[in-house]
């Protein structure tokens, strides 16, 4: 009851809207977001199943009692059991121990390719707000080009003339990927630009650095975190795609796009094989758009 | 005012019109010439990344120091990189993309080879998603909140997850493997190859032409999985963007005029609602179309279809750099020539942009 009780003076505070610090402001505002949260059963669930995903990725190995890389030949394309819970391969590695090992591969293109593209994105579509004038022709210019190629095409090209392999996909990837934030963070900006807080730092000699920082990042990161999240289902699909066709991350190392790939070629015999991450990444990937999705209606309703 | 003073401001006041007409036509042809400009600026630049030196892509590893230096002069690699860039200009311009290594024909008429087979497959699921995907999300935005709208969400997110390439395989796997229902992969059965040669490339239209019936039935059993995979693709983008523009016109005050006035749902919706919407829709269609050229890359692999998809992946594969960079500017050009028409026609329907 105690624990209940002060959970309560907690919620309290927490809810009420006559702050006392700056603090509680940030931590109510942070609070009625999880709240919203909880109220949409759908964007939750999704929260729930890339928690579950980043989780999974970080306890891998206790999960699993099989290692994703030694190779048992004898033990090859043997179907679903209690020993091996998605079958093993054509190498007879565990289809389970991989598929587990794999969301590390998932999460770490998807999260190195958001924080490459957030900065860049933003700083280009910023500048091109706040500035003006040609360097905004040049850099809108610049974004629509590469907004005029598809993308999963452009990142092919990229990855084949760069080789392939897993950094070489995140750089292709993110080559694709930072046009439509520097687009949304442009047009943020621009609704910004003029308003009087902006003008009256720019009167204190306030630099364009500063400024953008300081007074622009704050407004525009709702709907840019809402653009990453619905962003990071299609990374995963690209990713994914690229495993598919050879050029993502290379054998050995567990992708689910290349192994759904690999299981092609055994369709018939061990339908496993590709059916199961497949679904793996269409759960992770509807996870993030659901996530993505129920965020926007919390944090950025203009937008909805 | 007198009578000819009217005539002279009239006259000022159209040829003006007209001069802003202009100055709109060339600033946009301005613009679509940078964008191509930039265009083969990032394929030149792709191609000097390569790490593979293309003198022995081009003659093998076995020739001897002499003929090395001969072809790398050849090739016109000693020279600096932005002459480099204008003999590849030049060459672009005319058509000429070099040779593949693995047909041995030049690039460009492998290109007029696989192109018509994946328009044909792009077109139809175009269409398909189109007239799937618009009605539903008309019909969810007027039934906001009801099971039809939370079914066109799920429908949708799932298409907007789901991996195409894997959707293809399972497709392969249930369909073909299991029950026999499609063919396996593939434009047109074996034994009908080659019966039609028509004026379009696409096998559909040509073999009506020709009259082939049997043709045209062999090649709609052909396309009819891929297309319709790639369809369920743009219909989830579709049926989201015609919802949440339906929405936005659905809340606007001449909506409850028509629906004072008395008219019923059916008019408020299709007559004034839609109506309003379908400039916004053109735009998003052209932009469906230009993602289902990825998608075409993808599972015309898995479906081995003879289109530009499977022979860019091909070339991937051989490190063919010629036969990659003419695919991937021909892509690029046709989202061009897709977004520029919808541009166009944007202009000819929507009376505010006259």
């Amino acid at each position: 009851m105690m624990k209940n009780g002060s959970f309560t003076t907690l919620h309290n505070w927490l809810i009420s809207e006559d702050f006392t610090s700056s603090r509680q402001a940030r931590l109510h505002k942070a609070y009625v977001a999880w709240l919203g949260l909880l109220a949409n059963p759908l964007a939750f669930t999704g929260f729930l199943v890339v928690l579950g995903l980043i989780v999974v990725a970080i306890v891998a190995p206790a999960i699993t009692s099989y290692s994703p890389y030694d190779q048992d030949l004898s033990r090859a394309l043997q179907p679903l059991s209690w020993q091996h819970w998605f079958g093993t391969d054509e190498f007879g590695r565990d289809v389970y121990t991989r598929l587990v090992y794999g969301a590390r591969t998932t999460l770490y293109i998807s999260i190195l390719v958001t924080l490459i593209v957030a900065p860049i994105g933003f700083m280009i579509g910023a500048m091109s707000g706040y500035l003006g004038g040609w360097v905004d022709v040049v850099l809108m210019r610049i974004t629509d080009i590469f907004l005029s190629f598809p993308s999963l095409v452009l990142a092919l090209a990229f990855s084949a003339s760069l080789g392939p392999g897993i950094e070489n996909a995140v750089i292709a990837i993110a080559l694709t990927v930072w046009p439509p934030i520097a687009r949304l963070a442009r047009a943020e900006t621009l609704t910004f630009r003029n308003a009087d807080f902006v003008v009256a730092a720019e009167l204190q000699g306030a630099g364009m650095m500063r400024i953008l920082l300081r007074h622009i990042v704050p407004l525009c990161a709702p709907s840019v975190v809402v653009r990453l999240t619905l962003n990071m289902s299609s990374i995963i699909l690209t990713a994914a795609g690229l495993g598919f066709l050879g050029l993502g991350a290379q054998p050995p190392m567990p992708e689910w796009g290349a192994m759904a790939a690999s299981g092609r070629q055994y369709l018939l015999d061990a339908w496993w094989l590709t059916t199961i991450p497949g679904i793996a990444i269409l759960i992770v990937s509807l996870a993030f758009n659901l996530l993505g999705d129920g965020l926007r209606d919390i944090l950025d309703p203009r937008n909805g | 005012m007198n009578s000819s003073q009217a005539t002279a401001t009239r006259v000022s006041g159209s040829s003006k019109k007209l001069l802003s007409s202009i100055r709109k036509i060339a600033t946009s042809f301005a613009v679509i010439l940078t964008t191509l400009f930039g265009l083969l600026v990032i394929t030149f630049v792709i191609g000097r990344l390569v790490p593979a030196d293309p003198v022995i892509a081009a003659i093998g590893d076995q020739a001897d120091q002499a003929t090395y230096e001969r072809v790398y002069k050849e090739m016109g690699l000693d020279r600096p990189l932005y002459e480099q860039f204008g003999t590849y200009l030049v060459n672009v311009v005319q058509l000429d993309f070099g040779q593949s290594h693995i047909t041995k024909n030049t690039v460009s008429s492998d290109l007029a080879r696989v192109f018509p087979a994946t328009i044909e497959l792009a077109t139809l699921a175009t269409i398909i998603g189109a007239g799937l995907g618009v009605p539903l999300g008309v019909v969810s935005a007027v039934r906001k909140g009801t099971w039809v709208d939370h079914l066109g969400r799920v429908v949708g997110l799932m298409g907007y997850s789901t991996p195409i390439f894997w959707l293809g395989t399972i497709v392969i796997l249930v369909f073909y493997a299991k029950f026999g229902l499609i063919p396996g992969g593939g434009r047109i059965d074996i034994y009908n190859e080659g019966l039609v040669e028509g004026p379009t490339g696409s096998l559909l239209l040509d073999s009506v032409l020709a009259g082939e019936w049997e043709v045209f039935l062999s090649a709609l059993h052909h396309v009819i999985a891929p297309a319709l995979i790639l369809g369920y693709a743009a219909m989830a983008y579709l049926s989201r963007m015609s919802r949440s523009f339906m929405l936005e016109q659905l809340r606007q005050e001449y909506i409850l005029t028509a629906r004072a006035k008395g008219l019923g749902q059916r008019a408020v919706v299709w007559r004034h609602a839609f109506r309003n919407i379908r400039v916004q829709l053109l735009t998003v269609v052209a932009l469906a179309y230009c993602g289902l050229l990825d998608g075409t890359v993808l599972i015309e692999t898995v479906f081995a279809w003879p289109g530009l998809g499977q022979y860019l992946t091909s070339a991937l594969f051989f490190a063919d750099m010629n036969a990659v960079l003419g695919s991937v500017l021909l892509i690029g050009l046709i989202s061009i020539a897709i977004n520029l028409l919808s541009d166009i026609v944007y202009r000819f329907i929507d009376p505010r942009t006259r």
